[in-house]
């Protein structure tokens, strides 16, 4: 309660509240847009696992649980590299054949040289070759889709010749303390979670973070305003790059041994759980909240599908999958429609 | 940083010497010596492809010279990029508000320098500082929220701020006027004289004539990416100016006017209009706006931005769906409201932002002079090429388009002749009323002649046009009437010998003075209300 009554404007005492100050928020609608494109698949995930849990008795257990948590969670390495390079608006699809490439090297490391090994030759070869991609499309000016899926390719092609076309299995030791970093569902769990943690920490309070988002709103401003760009962009391959083969190393350490034909099309499920969390495709926009969210639904929706549909084979899988991103999608092209982001 | 003594300064704190530049062929700079003082605000003018901005590319290290030195306080100095330029103290601001709009206002004022603890950004901080230095820039707003949801005016302003925040030398602000509000430009101006105060030289580059005299000191002019004089401001009679810009003679320009508008132009012939709007209303926007253009006549619509004029001349076409209103084109009602419609009536639309709608960037000068009418350039579905090349040649010619050949990239082409393309795409549609939202805006000075000379030659053919211009002797020059327009009423409206400056302005003030008085005698009362209220308070 204010007794005072002032003039609604004046006018000659310098800058006063303008228009500016009179639309300080945001129509109703593009606001609730905005929650739903940020905290939608956080919503769906709590839907659809209240109703799994409700209907299904064998759903909530714990060994459900856990067996999605522990099976997948190093997969989902692929989706927080996968983040960062889609806030700059590029696309990473080595990713799939890097996962494959790395379990492939953690294993042959194990095998032959140990833990350390197994540990630093995946993530050596990660980071190189997500440097590689990311100078030529940082320095060279080349596409990200063109040049990651030539990535695809090497990285497939490179795992052959180091398996001898699938006829070399590398086996990670029975004794090795390797087989710790993978082994239950704890340590897989914390060490994901961790790792998205600080990938959270980096997007949202790191300069470079800042940087990543700046370059995917608006390329050419962020070139204007000085920021480092070619080198965020070189920055974010040799993450996505490297974080794929480190999550492909943790996968043998789990499985024991170097499986070559694992990874197909994982760089595409990592996309799919990335726009489902709200980032977005075009870049500039993004969060890891989101991308976490993202994961777990698919993984939840992946196992209800498994479950109730499972004499329909995989195959089925993948086209509800196929059908629930494309809904996703549809459904973030309207919410930005409805913000007015295009 | 080091701090220059106020005694011994340099005679200048940034000096282009003897500048060359050249792209592929074309000679943009041509020996160009340039000299800023610490402290001043120079204007930097000259026509589109003058090479101003090539200058400026220059001193800020977009570019690299071919010849010659950028000085930066008596020293040479080499900048590989912008940032080595911004770290020296040379900061930018772009006619196009170069921020990211995705991300919040406080992030794009700090980019690149957020405030850190503990190698953290500190965000709760960095949104404090931000809050507080904007305050200074008039935008008071939620700092936290997207930079898109602002009015371009604030955009430009938190742009502004970001420039002005980075320990500058030297400001350099390319257009900063172009899309902002009056009240706006008073608060840059204030910024600008702040600026100067703290000894922290401007570079101003511009259009606007009014906005150069009334806050530069010196002025730099350019013609064909060479420097054609240098000198104080104060006392360079406009005209002279004109004529330096142009390189014209200063008898002709003042023979023929500021604008290329022919003064004696017959207005159109009675008879029945072309268009008539009635009533169009739209919920907090427009209010029973009503307006008629007959065949062969100018009607321009005035008023202040914001008054409801893009949104008249949208709600016409009906790209912006109004609550109630009817338009009549040659005495039928359009029953459909909708763009399409529009144009099968015969009323077309040049829109106010040539780059967001109307030019397709990377389609060559046909593509986009054909794109509306190849329906009925077509047969069966198929391209008539013949008959396409032929309405190409015709407006090319007919609108002057300056283009290497009809297959030339549009985007290669200067700001006028682009608009000279989107106006030959609507022409070719054979239209009765012609609705132009700003058509010179951006676009150097003689191809605005030329644009204002065709509106002429094509109401003369007895096209019904719509002017919506910012610029008042456009407005007043261009039309037969004017239909005045404020907070989306219409207020009034001048016709014949009464399309004066003073009448419009008069038209402008008179009903804000009216509306003054009104509110202050509904404050009386509310204020006398309360205090009644209050007495019986014990």
């Amino acid at each position: 309660m204010s007794p005072t009554v002032l003039p609604p404007t004046t006018l000659s005492s310098g800058p006063g509240p303008g228009p500016s100050a009179a639309s300080a928020r945001l129509p109703l609608r593009e606001r609730l847009a905005a929650q739903v494109q940020r905290r939608g698949a956080l919503a769906v995930l709590v839907l659809v696992a209240a109703i799994a849990s409700a209907t299904s008795a064998t759903f909530p257990t714990w060994s459900n649980v856990s067996s999605i948590l522990g099976n997948n969670a190093f997969v989902w390495l692929l989706a927080l590299g996968m983040t960062f390079v889609i806030i700059t608006g590029g696309i990473d699809l080595s990713v799939g054949s890097l996962y494959a490439l790395g379990g492939v090297l953690g294993a042959y490391g194990a095998q032959t040289g140990g833990t350390w090994l197994a540990i630093l030759l995946p993530l050596a070869v990660g980071a190189g070759w997500g440097t590689v991609q990311g100078l030529l499309i940082a320095r060279a000016g080349m596409a990200p889709f063109i040049v990651t899926l030539a990535g695809l390719l090497g990285a497939r092609g490179l795992l052959q010749a180091v398996t001898h076309e699938g006829a070399t299995t590398y086996l990670v030791p029975a004794g090795s303390w390797f087989r710790n970093l993978g082994a239950g569902v704890w340590t897989p769990v914390i060490l994901v979670g961790v790792l998205f943690a600080l990938g959270g920490l980096l997007l949202t309070r790191s300069r470079f973070g800042a940087t990543l988002t700046a370059l995917g709103g608006n390329e050419n401003a962020a070139l204007l305003m000085g920021l480092p760009v070619a080198r965020a962009k070189v920055l974010v391959y040799l993450l996505s790059g490297t974080l794929a083969a480190g999550a492909g190393a943790l996968g043998s350490a789990r499985l024991g041994s170097g499986v070559t034909t694992i990874g197909v099309g994982y760089e595409l499920t990592a996309i799919a759980a990335v726009v489902i969390g709200g980032t977005l495709l075009t870049g500039g926009s993004g969060s890891i909240g989101g991308t976490v969210s993202g994961v777990l639904l698919l993984a939840v929706i992946h196992n209800l599908i498994d479950h109730y549909f499972s004499q329909y084979g995989s195959a089925f899988t993948d086209a509800v999958n196929g059908a629930f991103l494309a809904l996703v999608v549809l459904l973030q092209t309207l919410l930005s429609r409805t913000q007015q982001l295009t | 940083m080091v701090q220059q003594d106020p005694g011994p300064a340099p005679d200048s704190v940034l000096e282009a010497v003897g500048v060359d530049k050249s792209f592929a062929g074309v000679h943009a700079l041509r020996g160009v010596d340039f000299a800023l003082r610490p402290g001043e605000v120079h204007a930097l003018i000259g026509e589109n492809g003058a090479g101003k901005s090539t200058l400026i590319k220059v001193v800020t290290g977009v570019y690299r010279p071919d010849a010659g030195r950028v000085r930066l306080a008596g020293a040479d100095r080499e900048f590989r990029n912008p940032l080595e330029a911004q770290a020296a103290g040379i900061s930018t601001i772009y006619q196009e508000v170069n921020l990211v709009p995705l991300m919040s206002v406080a992030r794009n004022l700090y980019l690149g320098r957020e405030p850190r603890r503990l190698g953290l950004v500190d965000v709760g901080r960095m949104n404090r500082q931000a809050a507080q230095e904007l305050r200074r820039f008039g935008v008071d707003t939620d700092v936290t929220r997207p930079l898109r949801t602002l009015g371009l005016g604030a955009q430009q302003m938190v742009a502004l701020a970001r420039a002005v925040q980075v320990d500058a030398k030297v400001v350099i602000m390319d257009e900063p006027t172009s899309s902002l509000e009056p009240r706006e430009v008073d608060t840059l101006f204030e910024v600008i004289w702040g600026l100067k105060a703290q000894g922290i030289a401007v570079v101003y580059v511009s259009h606007r004539l009014d906005e150069l005299y009334a806050v530069c000191d010196r002025v730099t002019v350019m013609r064909d990416g060479a420097v054609v004089h240098t000198g104080e401001i104060a006392g360079l009679e406009r005209l002279r100016l004109i004529s330096l810009m142009l390189g014209r003679e200063m008898s002709a320009v003042r023979e023929k006017g500021a604008t290329a508008f022919e003064a004696d132009r017959s207005a159109g012939a009675g008879g029945r209009p072309a268009l008539r709007a009635t009533d169009l209303s739209l919920r907090h926007r427009l209010h029973r706006v009503s307006l008629e253009i007959r065949p062969g006549e100018v009607v321009g619509l005035g008023g202040l931005l914001g008054a409801g004029r893009s949104e008249t001349a949208k709600a016409i076409t009906g790209a912006l769906a109004t609550d109630s209103g009817t338009v009549e084109v040659d005495g039928t009602r359009l029953q459909h409201r909708s763009p399409a419609a529009a144009m099968r009536a015969g009323v077309v639309m040049l829109a106010e932002d040539r780059k967001a709608e109307g030019i397709i960037p990377n389609l060559s000068v046909r593509e986009n002079i054909v794109l509306a009418a190849l329906p009925r350039l077509s047969r069966a579905g198929l391209v008539d090429r013949r008959r396409q090349d032929e309405v190409v040649r015709l407006f090319m010619d007919r609108l002057r388009i300056k283009a290497a050949g009809p297959d030339q990239k549009v985007s290669d082409l200067s700001g006028g002749n682009q608009q000279k393309v989107l106006l030959a795409r609507w022409l070719c549609l054979q239209p009765k009323v012609l609705l132009l939202d700003e058509p010179t805006r951006g676009i150097d000075v003689g191809a605005k002649a030329e644009v204002q000379a065709l509106i002429n030659e094509l109401a003369e053919d007895g096209l019904g046009v719509l002017l919506i211009s910012s610029e008042l002797e456009e407005l007043i020059e261009g039309s037969d009437r004017v239909v005045v327009l404020k907070d989306g009423r219409v207020v009034g409206e001048l016709e014949g010998d009464g399309v004066t400056e003073d009448a419009l302005l008069g038209a402008l003030a008179q009903d804000a003075d009216a509306r003054d008085a009104d509110t202050r005698d509904t404050d009386t009362q509310d204020t006398d209300a309360k205090d009644q209220d209050k007495e019986p308070t014990p």
